[in-house]
């Protein structure tokens, strides 16, 4: 009997395969096509307090192996969201984790107080990581006190794991996840997308309305599994990797880095079946490894051969 | 509920040096497909190009009274067309649907006046086949750059489809654009109608306009750059009024493809 389930502080998933934020609605638009309860986690778009509508179209560009995205997070809001969505997300049976943003610290943590109470709502990831606002967000990720501030406010207010998902933009995001362990965060996920831009040459505008925005999918994963790597280094908490993840090959790369739970987006925007895929595919590798216990592989790069070579950070 | 079928291509008609129809073995998708719907499609397994892209369903193969598959009408506009105009037989095409919301065919003694710019003509063949069954008279306004871009003529005629052709050289047809047709065709008619319309948004714009000046209902299908086609990335959105007089962004993939009209803001 394969165990595929992970932990990630008191939350307990069936196996470590997530819906990354922004790149699965609210989770309920993909209920005709897969059982929602067979992930490990769904995690929502991201919600701010109030309604927001997101950038004009443009908002996607397709660059090789990769996309720019620029939603410039349209949502229904934390209210609409409870009202509307949570109830079938609970009937469907799914373990929901709830993606936050705020433009100012205090709305984070209304944010937090107001998902604390509501039954179906397993953990809140905090998103100080979107490249595509100007206020708020990014702004607390790109700074380690930001990054305490944010998560120490909201560990204040809630009993729920909270995960801050950090952005590659910085210099040393091991510092950064350091900085959100230490402010009492219960895992951290990395990386949201890398901020970048393309230009259409004959016409010289920029391709996105929003002139910058986010590249993921396979471009960005060597990158990632960088940035998990140190993380993992830097910290004690569990560390939900994301970045290109398309086939389980990637999944198990990551959580040899050490990823304890990954999550996948673009790819499911290609496949919306790739959950199956994938987890056949892990399956099959602890098959032909005789692992039983799939979250042994966490962590467990062997570098014996190759340490002396290490040399950043 | 969307299928995902790895669809072998039976075969790939060259219509032009841009326009092909591409057939493709998923009978399970066309047997569920309604007229407007779209499929989102991927020539290839690689990751470049990486996402899939959203194409009107042409027409539904059916052969001995059994379905067999879907067609769809491509012009090459990039690499995933490129790709469609060069497949031939026993190629794989990735093939996702059906998706959307469809056309809503009106019934007699309503009549139903399509609009088809370009490749805009692809969701109309189904839509032509629906109208048949309900005995609503039909028409095709049909504008492209050239006589030599007017496709399937005889099929639609064969389907008693009254066709009002333009093109933009004068080559076949009236001489301009699609719509300068429809406004003549609109100013005389008389009884009940509804307006199709598929193909660039400045046509659909048009036409949703003239539709509106002449009292009529029109169902525009509008193609926004998707990246899923299921409602996950909230890439494709467009500007639909909401009853507060004001206006809010509606993923097309989900909330349309087909939109009335007169709902929507144009940028």
């Amino acid at each position: 009997m394969m165990d595929l389930s992970v932990r990630i502080g008191s939350l307990h998933l069936r196996n470590p395969l997530m819906a990354a934020s922004g790149c699965y609605g609210y989770g309920v638009e993909y209920a005709n096509a897969v059982d929602l309860s067979s992930l490990g986690a769904v995690v929502s778009k991201g919600l701010f307090l109030k309604p927001r509508e997101g950038h004009p179209p443009e908002r996607i560009v397709e660059t090789p192996s990769g996309m720019l995205n620029a939603i410039g997070l349209q949502g229904i809001g934390v209210h609409r969201y409870i009202a509307e969505k949570l109830p079938e997300l609970r009937r469907l049976g799914a373990t929901n984790i709830i993606n936050i943003c705020g433009s100012t610290l205090d709305e984070y943590v209304e944010l937090a107080r107001i998902l604390s109470d509501v039954d179906g709502v397993h953990a809140l990831e905090i998103n100080i990581s979107c490249p595509n606002i100007k206020e708020g967000g990014i702004t607390f990720g790109c700074s380690l006190h930001g990054t305490f501030d944010v998560v120490s406010a909201i560990r204040k207010v809630t009993h729920l794991p909270v995960i801050p998902k950090l952005t590659p933009n910085v210099t040393d995001v091991a510092s950064i996840a350091k900085a959100a362990e230490d402010a009492g965060a219960d895992a951290v996920s990395l990386v949201n997308t890398f901020l970048a831009m393309a230009i259409d040459v004959e016409t010289r505008r920029p391709k996105l309305s929003n002139m910058v925005g986010g590249l993921s999918g396979p471009a960005i994963r060597p990158i990632a599994v960088r940035m998990v790597y140190e993380c993992r280094r830097a910290v004690k908490i569990p560390v939900i990797g994301m970045g290109g993840i398309a086939t389980a090959t990637d999944v198990l790369e990551f959580m040899i880095a050490g990823a304890t739970a990954v999550q996948v987006g673009t790819a499911n925007f290609v496949d919306p079946f790739i959950w199956t895929k994938l987890l056949d595919g892990i399956e099959r590798y602890m098959a032909r490894h005789r692992m039983t216990c799939l979250s042994d592989l966490v962590g467990s790069i062997d570098t014996s051969t190759r340490e002396k070579q290490w040399v950043s950070s | 509920m969307p299928l995902d079928v790895e669809a072998k291509v039976l075969r790939n008609t060259r219509l032009s040096s841009d326009y092909n129809i591409i057939a493709l073995e998923a009978p399970e998708i066309a047997s569920l497909v309604e007229p407007g719907q779209f499929v989102m499609v991927k020539p290839g397994r690689g990751s470049d190009p990486l996402l899939r892209r959203p194409f009107s369903v042409f027409e539904i193969l059916r052969a001995n009274g059994r379905i067999e598959g879907l067609t769809l009408l491509s012009k090459r506009v990039g690499v995933t067309t490129q790709m469609l105009l060069d497949a031939v037989e026993g190629d794989i095409v990735s093939c996702l649907g059906p998706l959307g919301k469809p056309f809503v065919p009106v019934d007699p003694p309503a009549q139903a006046w399509m609009v088809a710019g370009g490749v805009g003509l692809a969701p109309f063949a189904t839509l032509t086949e629906a109208l048949r069954q309900r005995g609503t008279t039909s028409r095709l306004f049909y504008g492209a750059r050239t006589g030599r871009e007017l496709f399937h003529l005889d099929w639609f005629t064969s389907h008693g489809v009254d066709l009002v052709l333009s093109t933009e050289d004068g080559s076949t047809g009236d001489h301009g654009r699609v719509t300068v047709a429809l406004e003549r065709e609109l100013k005389r008619a008389t009884g009940a109608l509804t307006v199709y319309a598929c193909g660039p948004e400045p046509m659909l714009e048009a036409v949703a306009g003239l539709a509106a000046a002449h009292g009529r209902p029109s169902q525009v299908s509008v193609e926004r750059v998707m990246g899923c086609g299921m409602g996950g990335c909230y890439s494709c959105v467009i500007s639909v009024r909401d009853a507060g007089g004001g206006h809010h962004y509606v993923r097309s993939c989900i909330g349309g493809p087909v939109f009335a009209g007169a709902d929507l803001v144009w940028d």
